[in-house]
């Protein structure tokens, strides 16, 4: 498995665990409108549960830039 | 190495690798409320502390009957975004036998919080509310330039911190819990942020100590931050990002940390601090292992760094005695010798005096933990276990979840940190009681007699997941064989010293047959624990001239496995008798009945207690559950008729 469907296999797990559905699957094209619950608050819990699962820090500047699933694979890809 | 254990509650076991199955399992489950306490009592993160506070909070609302665990209402108002805290709290009340219902402020509305009595938390009248304000929110600008400005805004924090204590507690009738201050890292004037005052330093500290003053003279209850942000350096305690990005008002990272230190001081508002020390002896309060090195070779000196290791556990637990927490031993050694050290070691801190109860013998710690809580009346709740010996932590822990047993890091000098980072014995007062309590218990270091067996002994072995490999002697090995067979004193048949050249002999004398035995397991390789020499006596009959056998692997069965594997290879070399002595010595007196548990008959019994046994082939012998691995076996030269 390359490096960025391993991530995308992780990330959705988070997605599950942090708007605790296990429904979810995730896609790059994901915005947050796709997702129910999306708002400030899971927003914030999504960045914090992605920093501890892939041990990294989302510089926040970068954080604000985000606006697909996809964008958030490369970013964490390009941290590796 | 410390950082990491703190960060992660290394004290703490990893979480099970099907957690989340667990968690949804719970629903089904009848009475939940232990199963619960189980999957908290793990080193969880927030997203696992998230899930399973889910869990409890789904559960709690439905009715579910979650005894034993206890209800309690916290209330939390304070700076920032504490969203998170809130489940971490739940989840984490649940380790400490909880169940914790959160009623959260108003973000940023401490004061309407606290002075309205139809506030959201006043109404709520909960057992007791954290009052989690940081400096950000204080009128603590700095004015370094001004020392009765600043004194004055000193007073203005304190006495604001106050009032909103006072109305809480007026208001809603709960206990209110204040918090210290942790200040930011940055300086102003450098190490003289200290000295001068106005400086934010100079003012959270003075606000702190009036804070801890206040608490003294009046009783309340404080949250002493500074200090958890001082453990895991103010550095890492305050991230600026995540304060800028969420009004976090500490690194998210520390939740699962914060939210364990707050239920330490509600477990011990609720009386639920533990109350009772167990210690292990060898390789816990002193280097090495009585029984086999003796008084000289044990390692508890100053000066030697191993002992100053152990000589740390030992101060920290003589100090947890002289503030009211009770001392037990629980090792496997004869009584005697055990005690040897109390008695007669000069560089000891502890003495017998010290404990309570003092249990050596041969049986599991388990069932001795249970007669130490049921002798001094304690639930086995109270009762917190130390032992560096992971496979001993794992058995107690299987037959007793509700003692707490440490986790500890492989470096002994590490071991006294790792029991205070764990905060077992939590303290919200100080009494004469308190101190006198030790002593109540009459620390007359007696044994007490054991009863039933607690746990299961067969499921505990299995869980090890054992593997035993036997080989002949070999180059290899020699030099640890050799170790062995002249360090072993108290599971050694006889006690024959022999050289490594005596070793390489037996290797390689026909008519030898030779063992070295090692063992592996889940929590670690065990590494070389037993040989066996033999020595052809006759055309069918092998004399076992050695035996012996390392202490760490009691009780789990591998004297059974070493039989099995002598007659099956007897059989080989047309063996149909096997022929066992005793010697006694004044440190064997443990293997005096190895033999006849083992199913051999007494063939000659001497004056001064020597014993000889044998056992007559073909036998079954019950086997253990471990894997059997085999090296290195020559085909024997069979001593059969030729044609």
């Amino acid at each position: 498995m390359d490096m960025h469907s391993e991530i995308e296999t992780k990330l959705q797990q988070v997605f599950q665990d942090v708007f605790d559905d296990e429904s979810i699957e995730i896609r790059p094209e994901m915005t947050a409108r796709d997702v129910d619950g999306w708002d400030s608050m899971n927003h914030l819990r999504l960045i914090l549960a992605v920093e501890r699962t892939f041990k990294m820090r989302l510089a926040s500047t970068k954080i604000s830039g985000l606006k697909t699933v996809g964008e958030l694979i490369d970013l964490i890809a390009a941290s590796a | 190495m410390s950082f990491q254990y703190i960060e992660e509650l290394g004290w703490l076991t990893r979480p099970p690798v099907d957690f989340r199955q667990q968690c949804a399992g719970l629903l089904e489950i009848d009475t939940p409320g232990r199963a619960v306490r189980a999957l908290a009592d793990n080193a969880l993160d927030q997203t696992q502390l998230e899930k399973l506070a889910r869990l409890i909070g789904t559960l709690r609302e439905s009715g579910q009957d979650l005894g034993p665990l206890l209800p309690l209402r916290l209330g939390i108002i304070g700076t920032g975004t504490l969203n998170f805290i809130e489940p971490a709290l739940v989840a984490t009340a649940a380790r400490y036998g909880f169940v914790l219902e959160c009623i959260r402020g108003d973000y940023d509305q401490v004061a309407q919080e606290a002075f309205d009595p139809q506030s959201i938390i006043n109404r709520a009248a909960p057992d007791a509310v954290l009052i989690a304000v940081d400096y950000r929110a204080l009128p603590l600008k700095e004015c370094p330039e001004d020392a009765e400005e600043a004194r004055q805004r000193t007073e203005a924090a304190v006495e604001q911190l106050h009032a909103i204590r006072d109305a809480i507690q007026k208001h809603s009738g709960a206990t209110p819990i204040l918090q210290t201050l942790a200040p930011p890292p940055e300086p102003l004037l450098g190490s003289f942020d200290c000295v001068q005052p106005g400086t934010l330093r100079f003012l959270i500290a003075e606000v702190n100590r009036a804070l801890c003053l206040d608490a003294a003279e009046n009783g309340g209850v404080l949250f002493d931050v500074a200090a958890l942000a001082d453990l895991v350096g103010s550095a890492e305690w305050h991230s600026p990002a995540q304060w800028n990005l969420a009004k976090l008002p500490f690194d998210a990272k520390f939740l699962p940390l914060y939210a364990d230190h707050i239920m330490r001081v509600l477990a011990a508002m609720r009386g639920k601090s533990r109350r009772c020390l167990v210690l292990d002896l060898d390789n816990t309060l002193w280097g090495g292992v009585i029984g086999d090195d003796g008084l000289d070779g044990i390692r508890i000196a100053q000066g030697d760094y191993v002992g100053e290791a152990h000589l740390a556990v030992q101060h920290m637990a003589l100090a947890l005695r002289n503030r009211g927490v009770v001392l037990a031993v629980s090792s496997k050694n004869e009584d005697a010798v055990a005690r040897l050290p109390f008695r007669h070691h000069p560089e000891m801190l502890l003495r017998e005096e010290h404990f309570a109860v003092f249990q050596a013998n041969w049986r599991d710690k388990a069932t001795n933990i249970a007669a130490i809580a049921e002798e001094l009346s304690l639930g086995i709740d109270a009762m917190v276990f130390l032992d560096d010996n992971p496979a001993e932590r794992l058995q107690v822990r299987q037959a007793l979840p509700e003692v707490a047993v440490p986790e500890l890091p492989d470096d002994p000098a590490l071991f006294a940190r790792a029991l205070g980072a764990a905060g077992y014995f939590e303290a919200i007062a100080f009494s004469e009681e308190d101190r006198a309590r030790a002593a109540f218990y009459e620390g007359n270091s007696r044994r007490v007699a054991l009863r039933s067996q607690v746990g299961d002994l067969d499921a505990y072995l299995r869980s090890l997941e054992m593997e035993i490999t036997f080989q002949p002697f070999d180059e290899v090995g020699r030099a640890r064989i050799t170790q062995l067979i002249n360090k072993s004193n108290q599971f050694n048949l006889t006690t024959r010293r022999y050289t490594e050249a005596q070793v390489a002999k037996a290797q390689h004398d026909a008519d030898c047959f030779t063992l070295q035995v090692r063992l592996v397991d889940a929590v670690g390789d065990n590494g070389m624990i037993s040989v066996v020499i033999c020595r052809r006596t006759s055309s069918d009959t092998w004399e076992i001239d050695t035996w012996l056998m390392s202490c760490r692997v009691l009780g789990r069965k591998v004297e059974q496995m070493v039989l099995r594997e002598l007659v099956h290879h007897a059989a080989d070399h047309a063996v149909t008798r096997l022929v066992g002595r005793y010697i006694p010595t004044e440190r064997n007196a443990m293997v005096r009945d190895h033999y006849p548990k083992l199913g051999f008959s007494l063939i000659a019994e001497k004056r001064d207690g020597a014993t000889a046994w044998e056992l007559r082939l073909p036998a079954e012998i019950a086997g253990a559950p471990m894997a059997v691995r085999r090296l290195d076996f020559r085909e024997p030269i069979a001593l059969r008729p030729c044609g």
